[in-house]
């Protein structure tokens, strides 16, 4: 390209000093057909979540209007506040859990040498699997009689195996297999912003004596704020709203122990029928997720996130 | 942590002994070695089991408990999966995956071209609409969608699913492409306008060719989405004629129950086209992958 550059520069040049930027510029009608795709099968769902959640809808005939009654009964139902205090935790131990890892991974899997390399390659692997294939491979494991889960089990506390059977073992479950699906792509975030940090700091470090770990604190650390708070958002946001591993691997139980928010919505919806209180449901969904989204704008902005994926 | 702690008594003065210092020259960190040796166990025991079942026989799956070493391989598994029906699962998803990733781009192409390109007012607004789409969750909207597409009776085909992962695959695609092309010098621009070209021209035979990069990195992203795909199809199709993979793996894990090799074989042969990228395109899946995450 740049041999077509230079071959009409000069030709550009008379153009210039011929008059302003004549080059074409499409219209606005360029960007519709986008925009009315995009409107139609997820902006006007979002609506559409919003009048539902005044209806009585049964999921197969017209939706009628009744008012408040899905609200007030959201208020009201135990179920609701239960299935949001299960978020939370949920939400924060799968933070808790995932961003040391994917931190110190990601930094050690910036390294060049060739261990590092070949090692970091088996670590991507799990990226490689959809939610479905790792949610089923993970329920074989935690299967009480034959899975791993058998054999781990009584090493943890849990004798009989049954970890996915016990009211806390289930979250806790999850949460390792949402971090093993998703700690692969927060290092890789990580990984990449490290390579990014310019060398020079590490050598003024080092004749200013730092060890490894005062460069790890001193450096690495305020060097990959923007991206912590990138990853933290999303892992945030993503498991507040992301339910599909829980639907595989428990389907809410034992019990309720792990019916998050969005899970009570699914069975709401698409077990119980009642469509207008899930919709009640799914507007605090969106409304907690987008609080949590305006976070990210407001601190570091998804320009800063593409920057940090730059060179991958 | 505790590895990286340890590591502070290393002597400062053997970097220092050269006239510059280098951060190669540094020990080999053990601790942190030996921590992700413990990753490596973690990621690598499940993924191990479930290559080893998927070759197993069924009663040596039974009998030889989840850490044994496997003693007979077969590939009765995958022919047991095949007859089940899996391939139909599969050109459904292929089919799902081909026409999302060819929507994707026809939609998100010119209308990250004119976000670049145009001076309307409109594009600009209409480019915070797509700003504000990534923080719309895909799973707060089932219901309404799964109301659209019955009332447009589309339920229970490929099309309802392909419609809505398009559409929430589109605010990365956009913004992914628009900071590619804003990388197109203006002189490019004015320099082919000369040449006698329109805005189609324009944007097919310039804009097109410099963002490549960019256009294979969100036909990745949206070919990951669409091949993992597995709530829109969940509760937009029902019939075994429509099902994609991820939805037949599930029934599989229902309807086999206990055939746990015949389970991982399915998984196995799940993951497999995406293994091939991987290992072709590692850069690219990588990209493709970094935006698959970002929603």
């Amino acid at each position: 390209m740049t041999a077509v550059a230079g071959a009409r520069r000069g030709r550009r040049r008379s153009a210039a000093s011929a008059g302003a930027d004549r080059a074409a510029r499409p219209g606005a009608v360029w960007i519709l057909p986008a925009v009315l795709f995009f409107g139609v099968f997820a902006g006007v769902p979002l609506l559409l979540t919003a009048v539902l959640s005044f209806t009585d809808w049964n999921g197969l005939g017209t939706p009628n209007f009744n008012g408040v009654a899905n609200w007030r009964h959201a208020l009201t139902d135990s179920a609701i506040w239960e299935s949001m205090r299960i978020s939370l935790v949920f939400m924060v131990l799968c933070w808790v859990v995932q961003t040391p890892l994917a931190l110190l991974i990601g930094v050690w899997a910036a390294g060049r040498e060739l261990n590092r390399a070949v090692l970091s390659s088996i670590f991507f692997l799990p990226l490689l699997m959809s939610t479905a294939a790792i949610a089923i491979t993970w329920r074989v494991l935690l299967d009480p009689n034959f899975g791993l889960a058998a054999t781990v089990g009584p090493w943890i506390g849990f004798p009989d195996g049954n970890i996915a059977g016990d009211q806390h073992g289930a979250l806790g479950a999850v949460v390792v297999v949402i971090a093993w699906q998703f700690v692969p792509f927060h290092s890789l975030m990580y990984q990449s912003a490290t390579r990014q940090i310019p060398k020079m700091l590490y050598d003024a470090a080092l004749i200013d004596g730092a060890g490894r770990f005062q460069q790890f604190w001193h450096i690495t650390l305020p060097q990959l704020r923007n991206t912590i708070i990138t990853s933290s958002v999303l892992m945030l946001v993503g498991s507040l709203t992301y339910f599909e591993t829980i639907l595989i691997v428990t389907n809410g139980g034992p019990g309720t122990a792990t019916m998050v928010l969005p899970q009570r919505m699914y069975n709401s919806a698409f077990q119980s029928f009642q469509m207008g209180y899930a919709s009640v449901i799914a507007l605090v969904l969106a409304a907690l997720g987008t609080a949590l989204s305006l976070v990210i704008v407001r601190f570091s902005g998804y320009g800063k996130m593409r920057s940090t994926l730059e060179g991958i | 942590m505790t590895a990286l702690r340890e590591e502070t008594s290393v002597p400062v003065a053997d970097h220092r002994r050269g006239d510059r210092p280098r951060r190669k020259r540094q020990r080999p960190n053990w601790g942190a070695g030996l921590a992700a040796l413990a990753w490596l166990v973690f990621v690598g025991v499940p993924i191990y089991l479930m290559i080893k079942d998927s070759f197993q026989p069924k009663d040596a799956y039974l009998d030889g408990g989840p850490l044994s070493l496997p003693r007979k391989l077969t590939l009765d598994n995958f022919a047991e999966v095949f007859r089940s029906g899996y391939t139909r699962y599969l050109i459904n998803t292929a089919v799902v995956t081909v026409a999302s990733v060819a929507l994707t781009v026809l939609l998100a192409f010119p209308a990250a071209y004119a976000i670049v390109r145009s001076r309307s007012r409109i594009v600009s607004g209409t480019f915070r609409i797509f700003l504000a789409g990534l923080a719309v969750p895909a799973q707060a909207t089932i219901i309404p969608v799964y109301l659209m597409i019955s009332r447009m009776h589309l339920y229970d085909s490929l099309t309802a699913i392909i419609l809505p992962t398009v559409a929430f695959g589109l605010p990365l695609s956009v913004l992914v492409l628009s900071s590619a092309l804003r990388d197109v010098p203006r002189e490019l621009y004015e320099a082919m306008t000369i040449d006698g070209g329109g805005s189609f021209r324009l944007m097919w035979s310039l804009a097109l060719p410099l963002s490549r990069a960019s256009l294979t990195t969100i036909s990745v992203y949206s070919a990951l989405n669409a091949w993992n795909g597995f709530l829109f199809p969940l509760i937009l199709t029902q019939s075994p004629e429509q099902r994609v993979q991820t939805l037949g793996l599930w029934n599989f894990q229902n309807q086999f129950g206990a055939n746990v090799p015949g389970l991982m074989a399915a998984v196995l042969l799940s993951a497999i086209p995406v293994f091939v990228v991987y290992l072709f395109a590692r850069r690219w899946l990588i990209a493709g992958l970094a935006g698959a995450g970002g929603k």
